[in-house]
């Protein structure tokens, strides 16, 4: 079945489809990274978004089962594919893998979403890179769709939950405000002895109960989550340790009194260089972001925890006196390296700091 | 602060030690200049690029040895060193340099990681410990320091097992042992490599990952790549099939071994480079450490080539202290080099063998390396990086599909014990209707892997219904491009045409899709899959994409360099020091160059050396999409061996302007019949020859000519593709068994002349005008292939009428053929007759032997008249020389189990070394000790073949006597040393079971050396002197099987001490 992707500039690349046959819309993005589409897919930051895969060759290892562990996806990051539609060069139709279930395709198909092949991502690419981050859609010789602006949309209160959920049984209470997390930010957290209070996004926390406080990734412009940052206001003025990623970061900047802008195209990508400001150490991490924090207009209090290595954007920001700290980058990975999940730990050993005084 | 350093280069090209230390090593010593240090290479490869004028300050062709080194440091007094960059020689004796605390005396600081840890990684107990202390599993395995601790240990662990011996490249001396038998046979061969063997528990099955890692001295860590192996593990990675990035890992998989390699190399405390292999189970994800290399390797040549991140130069770096996030991205020039190279196309590396150079050869590939050389295809879909991989082996494979002359006699038995033709034989697998499955039980490739040889066999049945190009759909056109099918694929697969019809129909083929707008695009490798500008000039080219990532200028001002391809017998890393050199002589002249390659292990590749680099096919395909791109306003072909003459006539054909000697002249050189015809003309003289069809027409030659006589045929059923017969029994017997004779394929008979001088010259001629010569001496007589015998330069033993006849018949042949650029003729001499065996109308394997002898770069000269600018002529000439050059082969027999060690009218040396000394013997003695032999001081063993050659080493056996060396023989050679009052011990001869016997001698190393000539020139052999040569070889004791070489290296030994050798750097001279 031949399918089109279609960019707002006009320009059409015609492919062939490998998903869903229903036409999607979004805002248009590239990931370089090489593996890990089962996750890339699932990832609740990319709510509303159109990717596209650099690394042509796609569906090589199939998709994994639905199975769980402490009530989570064992393989994905959410419960459902995040993403409206899916661009690569080349699908591998056959898959190989003992873990693999299905294909990419019928993992798509069964759940509504589009993906298209035969495409040069590359030049893709380079479009999306000079022109910056745009709308578009793939669409069907028989089925068209309107342009859909993702941003102009509050994506988190898409994605977080409407209700709590706990996991674990760990000694340190964890409250996790959900903006659409992955999954392994949660798994990540139950390896080191916690218990995840998993809240929505606008939960008014101020009054719980919790040892720290966790602030997670999500889609889309961190002011639109007006609720978080209120809240979280409220948090920085007391002395509970405090880690956010990505989104997170954002929002505890804006919370901070800092402010935040729009990369033209975003980093997205397993290889982005960070450094430790103040040390000779630098992490290969994992990224996916469309807005950064401005580190220029951060306040007396605060300082960057870690700079892009590439270009110089703030990675992570943390308070001078507080248990603050966060990260622009996914320790978490999955996909990506595993260079930073120490972090995790760095923010266990705040909370038992804390607890200890 | 450093100053002045110190490399070691790996000497020469052998099995598991190839180019890529050529390409390392000059990055290295890029690297170090760039930071104003001096620098000083050991390296007696003469033909390499790193040991050129500029590249490092100073340069030794001398062994890399302790011995030779300890002089150069005392001499040189450099206050740094660099072991990481000349392979396992290199490392190896480095270590020895620290074992015996050399290091220390000389207070040489080891820059990059410490010699400690490079021994951490090689001893494998010490290597086990440490993993184990980080958590990390290796294979189960136990060191055994006998044979029957070795039947102990794999006892224990149970069958099957691998047995490795330790300190060894490239798994020599390795092997599978499926139960005891098999044990014990390779355990006594592992140990006569090293003290130290290995016997491990067999992961034969699981995929084979490797990671390339590199770390700061800030404990900054990256893994700039990770290949996997379509071969699973049981295959050596040098011998398997290899992609990169990998392609069956989920990214748990990728990054769990990804975060092993970098405790691993943090533990051990690299600075600098290296290489992880891992096995990984294919149904879980367990996996074993298998191997740490702490240093630069073919892998990480490959990693480099693949990704566009120069290991080798950031290694370097390292070393002196930079920190990873202080250097910048050599590719953007913005970014940063700490960050990991994000790929968005796949490259696939296959391996070159050249096994039917053998005789005796054992053909299954397994844990030992056996190939000679690698391509690297790089493509938007796997289809399309293996097809045209298996283009660029060269060795006559058009593809996965659409082959020829492909036998496969027992699929079954072929799919489990793969040979070099494996790939091949899953094709025919496929043909003979297996499914995946099957091929997946009997060689446990991956399916993914052979899904994907599915599609494209599946694609070429497909095609094959059509008959004309027209009826198939432009889709299926399309679909089978980006699958990688060549024009003369799918000409043979639609049209069908005959043998002859066959290049004009893939012109056709060609003209056709041109028509339909069905063309390839440009690609650049950015390292960071286009996220960020970059300016790169390494490119390549693919049908998976619709937009040219670079714009050509089509101004005329640019000039293409086809390259050499890959390193095979014959062809090596000579042609990419020509290569180079045209390459920065263009750049020079102000035009813009351009080179067309695809060997991962050479300097030609690295993106920095050439205005444009395609990393693409030399077939004519390729080139002409390139040339039709670039608009160029020439091409050259003479600067990469055979692969681009063999195209001249074709690319002539299309009406690309070639530079220099014309496609017509080259042609004329190349073809036999007109080359007769021209010198039949020229009234130079020639062995005779005819070509062929019936027994009987090869009868009436010799009744000519009389025996013995050169055979060529042109259909090889098994065995080496030329042999020389002395009589009527073995000309028959070699007809029945290796060669076919008939109308369709005849065979070429030449009068071989006996006891003849070979003498040849490299020169430069413009217009048919010799600009610049070298005449060049073998030490052997002829019949010794010219790339296996040693050449002294300038001659020492020749008339000087021969001298001028040469130099007559040689511009005669330059004016005759117009030649403008580099040429060589080979010629025959006895008593002042001079005959031409052939002529090159190139550059030869010798041009960077000569040139750096002669300090006159005839490459240079060379390109500077094909491109048409103003030259000097050189006023050098060889009788100014007052220093002597002897070029050496090396062999690589110890890899190629059971193929006879001998020398013959085919080539079979790997690689080769050039040294120079004040007179004959200080060069031959370098020489001959740069190739590994080393100086006898206790036993020789002689066994001394026809009477003329135990002539030949009279003179030689006294000398030893005198030394005080003992001297063994077998039977014929002792009652001739007796009779000529030469004392020696008499051996029996191998089969003849009795004591003493030559075999015992061997396997106990009794001998420091082992002369053995072979009775006659054919390959039928008789079976004891094979005996003794293998042996020789498979105990690691140093073998001579050719009287004239051997008396040189006597003599030379003989004469002077290894302490009167002279320690000059090539600039002293």
């Amino acid at each position: 079945m031949k399918a089109r992707l279609i960019l707002e500039n006009g320009m059409e690349f015609p492919g062939t489809s490998f998903g869903s046959e229903s036409a999607m819309a979004g805002e248009v993005v590239f990931n370089t990274a090489m593996t890990g589409y089962p996750e890339s897919l699932t990832d609740p930051s990319y709510k509303g978004q159109i990717l596209v895969a650099t690394y042509p060759l796609v569906g090589n290892y199939g998709v994994p089962g639905e199975e769980t562990e402490q009530n989570l996806h064992k393989f994905y990051e959410s419960d459902k594919i995040a993403v409206q539609g899916f661009v690569i060069s080349d699908y591998s139709e056959a898959y190989s893998h003992w873990n693999a279930e299905q294909s990419l395709g019928d993992w798509l198909k069964s759940q509504g979403i589009p993906g298209i092949s035969g495409i040069d991502t590359r030049e893709l690419t380079q479009i999306l890179r000079e022109s910056g981050t745009m709308l578009g859609k793939i669409v069907f010789e028989d089925q068209e769709v309107e342009w859909y602006d993702p941003n102009q949309d509050n994506l988190v209160g898409m994605v977080s939950p409407k209700e709590k959920q706990v996991y674990g049984e760990g000694k340190h209470k964890i409250l996790l405000l959900d903006c659409g997390v992955k999954n392994n930010i949660i798994r990540c957290l139950l390896d080191r002895d916690t218990t995840v209070i998993r809240a929505p996004y606008d939960h008014q926390f101020n009054a719980d109960d919790y040892d720290g406080l966790f602030i997670t990734n999500g889609p889309g412009d961190p002011e639109m989550c007006k609720p978080t940052i209120q809240s979280l206001s409220k948090a920085l003025e007391a002395d509970k340790p405090i880690f956010g990623i990505c989104l997170g970061s954002q929002l505890m900047a804006l919370a901070s009194g800092a402010s935040t802008y729009k990369l033209k195209y975003g980093h997205r990508s397993h290889n982005q260089p960070v450094q430790k400001v103040g040390a000779e150490r630098c992490y290969i991490t994992s990224q996916n972001h469309g807005f950064a924090v401005d580190e220029k207009a951060l306040g007396a209090d605060w300082e960057p925890l870690f700079l892009n290595v590439n270009d110089g954007t703030c990675e992570g920001i943390k308070h001078k006196t507080k248990p603050f700290f966060s990260t622009q980058f996914h320790p978490e990975a999955s996909g990506g390296p595993t260079d930073t999940e120490f972090l995790f730990d760095d923010f266990i050993q705040l909370i038992e700091n804390y607890k200890g005084k | 602060m450093i100053k002045k350093v110190l490399i070691l280069g790996s000497g020469a090209l052998k099995i598991g030690e190839a180019g890529e230390f050529d390409y390392s090593g000059s990055q290295a010593l890029k690297a170090l200049r760039e930071e104003g240090i001096k620098t000083v290479l050991i390296n007696p490869n003469i033909a390499t690029v790193q040991t050129s004028e500029g590249v490092a300050d100073e340069i030794y062709f001398l062994p890399v040895t302790p011995f030779f080194v300890e002089k150069v440091i005392k001499k040189e007094n450099p206050d740094g060193i660099l072991l990481a960059f000349g392979g396992q020689t290199a490392l190896n004796c480095g270590v020895e340099l620290y074992q015996k605390k050399i290091l220390e005396k000389y207070n040489l600081k080891v820059l990059g990681t410490p010699v400690q840890s490079i021994i951490d990684t090689e001893d494998r107990d010490i290597f086990v410990e440490k993993l184990k202390q980080i958590d990390v599993k290796t294979a189960r395995s136990i060191a055994a320091a006998s044979v029957e601790h070795a039947r102990e240990a794999a006892n224990k662990l149970g069958y099957p097992v691998i047995v490795r011996a330790a300190y060894a490249l490239g798994g020599m001396g390795s092997g599978f042992a499926n139960n005891e038998d098999e044990l014990l046979k390779l355990a006594t061969n592992a140990f006569s490599y090293s003290p130290q063997v290995l016997v491990e528990e067999s992961l034969k099955g699981w995929k084979e990952i490797e990671y390339e890692v590199v770390r700061d001295r800030h404990d900054n860590c990256i893994t700039v790549c990770n290949m996997e192996n379509f071969d699973p593990l049981g295959i050596h990675t040098g011998e398997s099939i290899v992609v990169a990035p990998s392609q069956t890992l989920t990214n748990r998989e990728y990054h769990k071994l990804r975060e092993l390699s970098i405790r691993i190399v943090r533990h051990i405390g690299i600075v600098g480079e290296c290489n992880v292999q891992y096995a990984l189970d294919p149904a879980s994800e367990d996996y074993r450490v298998i191997e740490v290399n702490a240093r630069l390797s073919r892998s990480s040549a490959l990693a480099s080539k693949a990704t566009g991140y120069p290991l080798a130069f950031v290694a370097a770096k390292l070393s002196l202290g930079y920190g990873l996030h202080e250097l910048k991205n050599a590719i953007t020039k913005t970014t940063s080099a700490f960050f990991e190279p994000a790929l968005d196309y796949v490259v696939c590396k296959i391996p070159r063998w050249d096994l039917s150079k053998f005789s005796g050869v054992s053909h299954t590939i397994g844990s030992s390396m056996k190939s000679v050389g690698e391509v690297m295809a790089i493509g938007t879909t796997f289809e399309e990086a293996i097809q045209k991989g298996l283009r660029m082996i060269g060795q006559g494979a058009h593809g996965f599909v659409g082959n020829r002359d492909i036998v496969v006699e027992d699929i079954d038995r072929e799919l489990s014990n793969p040979t070099e033709m494996r790939i091949f034989v899953i094709e025919k697998a496929f043909e003979a209707g297996y499914s995946i499955d099957q091929i997946h039980d009997f060689t446990r490739i991956d399916r993914w892997f052979l899904q994907k040889l599915k599609l494209i066999f599946d694609l070429s049945k497909k095609l094959n219904q059509y008959k004309t190009l027209e009826k198939v759909p432009d889709e299926l056109f399309r679909q089978a491009k980006k699958k990688g099918f060549s024009d003369f694929q799918l000409a043979r697969l639609i049209l069908k045409p005959t043998a002859d019809e066959m290049d004009d129909v893939s012109f056709e083929v060609r003209k056709y899709r041109k028509e339909q707008g069905i063309l390839p695009v440009v690609k650049q490798i950015d390292t960071l899959a286009a996220e960020y500008p970059a300016q790169t000039n390494y490119l390549y080219i693919t049908y998976g994409g619709k937009k040219h990532d670079v714009e050509f200028a089509e101004d005329g001002k640019s000039v293409v360099v086809l390259g050499s391809g890959a390193y095979r017998i014959g062809s090596s890393v000579e042609f990419d020091w020509c290569g180079v050199n045209a390459v920065q002589t263009i750049n020079k002249h102000g035009y813009r160059s351009i080179m067309i390659n695809y060997n991962p292990e050479t300097v030609s590749t690295d993106y920095d050396v050439t205005d444009r680099l395609y990393f693409d096919e030399l077939s004519f395909e390729r080139v002409l999409d390139i040339i039709d791109l670039e608009q160029p306003k020439g091409t050259i072909l003479s600067t990469g061996g055979q692969i681009p003459n063999n195209l001249a006539m074709r690319l002539f054909g299309a009406g690309v302007p070639i530079l220099g000697t014309q496609p017509t002249s080259i042609d004329r050189a190349e073809n036999r019949h007109k080359f007769s015809m021209m010198l039949d003309g020229l009234g130079i003289d020639q062995p005779k020859w005819e070509e062929a069809s019936s027994l009987e027409d090869i009868n009436k030659f010799v009744g000519r000519v009389g025996f013995p006589v050169l055979i060529r045929p042109s259909y090889v059923l098994s065995g080496a593709a030329m042999n020389v017969v002395s009589n009527q029994e073995e000309l028959e017997h070699f007809l029945e068994l290796a060669a076919k004779v008939s109308k369709k394929h005849p065979v070429v008979v030449t009068e071989f002349i006996e006891q003849a001088k070979e003498i040849e010259i490299d020169a430069v001629a413009d217009k048919g005008e010799i600009m610049a010569y070298a005449m060049c001496e073998h030490i052997e007589f002829a019949g010794v292939h010219s790339g296996d015998a040693t050449m002294v330069f300038p001659p020492q033993k020749i008339y000087f009428e021969t001298v001028r006849r040469i130099k007559r018949a040689a511009r005669k042949i330059a004016g005759e053929l117009k030649i403008s650029g580099p040429f060589n003729i080979q010629f025959l001499a006895r008593d002042n007759d001079i005959k031409v065996i052939e002529c090159n109308v190139r550059a030869s394997r010798s041009f960077p032997f000569v040139s750096k002898v002669l300090k006159s770069n005839f490459i240079q000269l060379a390109t500077e008249i094909m491109l048409g600018v103003p030259y000097v002529k050189p006023s050098k000439s060889i009788f100014d020389l007052d220093h002597i050059g002897v070029k050496a082969s090396q062999f690589s027999f110890s890899r190629l189990s059971k193929a006879d060690p001998v020398l013959g009218v085919d080539m079979a040396s790997t690689g080769e070394v050039g040294c120079i000394g004040d007179d004959y013997y200080d060069a031959v003695l370098k020489a001959m000790l740069s190739v590994g032999y080393r100086i006898p001081n206790g036993n020789v063993m002689i066994s001394s073949g026809p009477m003329r050659d135990k002539l030949e080493l009279l003179n030689s056996a006294r000398l030893l006597t005198e030394k005080g060396i003992n001297l063994f023989a077998t039977r014929g050679s002792h009652e001739f040393l007796k009779a000529n009052g030469i004392p020696s011990t008499m051996l029996h001869w191998p089969d003849e079971g009795v004591a003493p016997n030559v075999l015992d001698y061997i396997r106990n190393k009794q001998f420091d050396l082992v002369v053995n000539i072979p009775k006659n020139l054919t390959q039928g052999e008789l079976a004891n002197d094979y005996t003794i040569r293998r042996s020789a070889v498979d105990f690691n004791i140093p073998l001579i099987t050719n009287a004239r070489l051997a008396s040189a290296f006597i003599f030379a030994f003989t004469r002077i001490d290894m302490e009167e050798i002279t320690i000059k750097s090539w600039a002293a001279y």
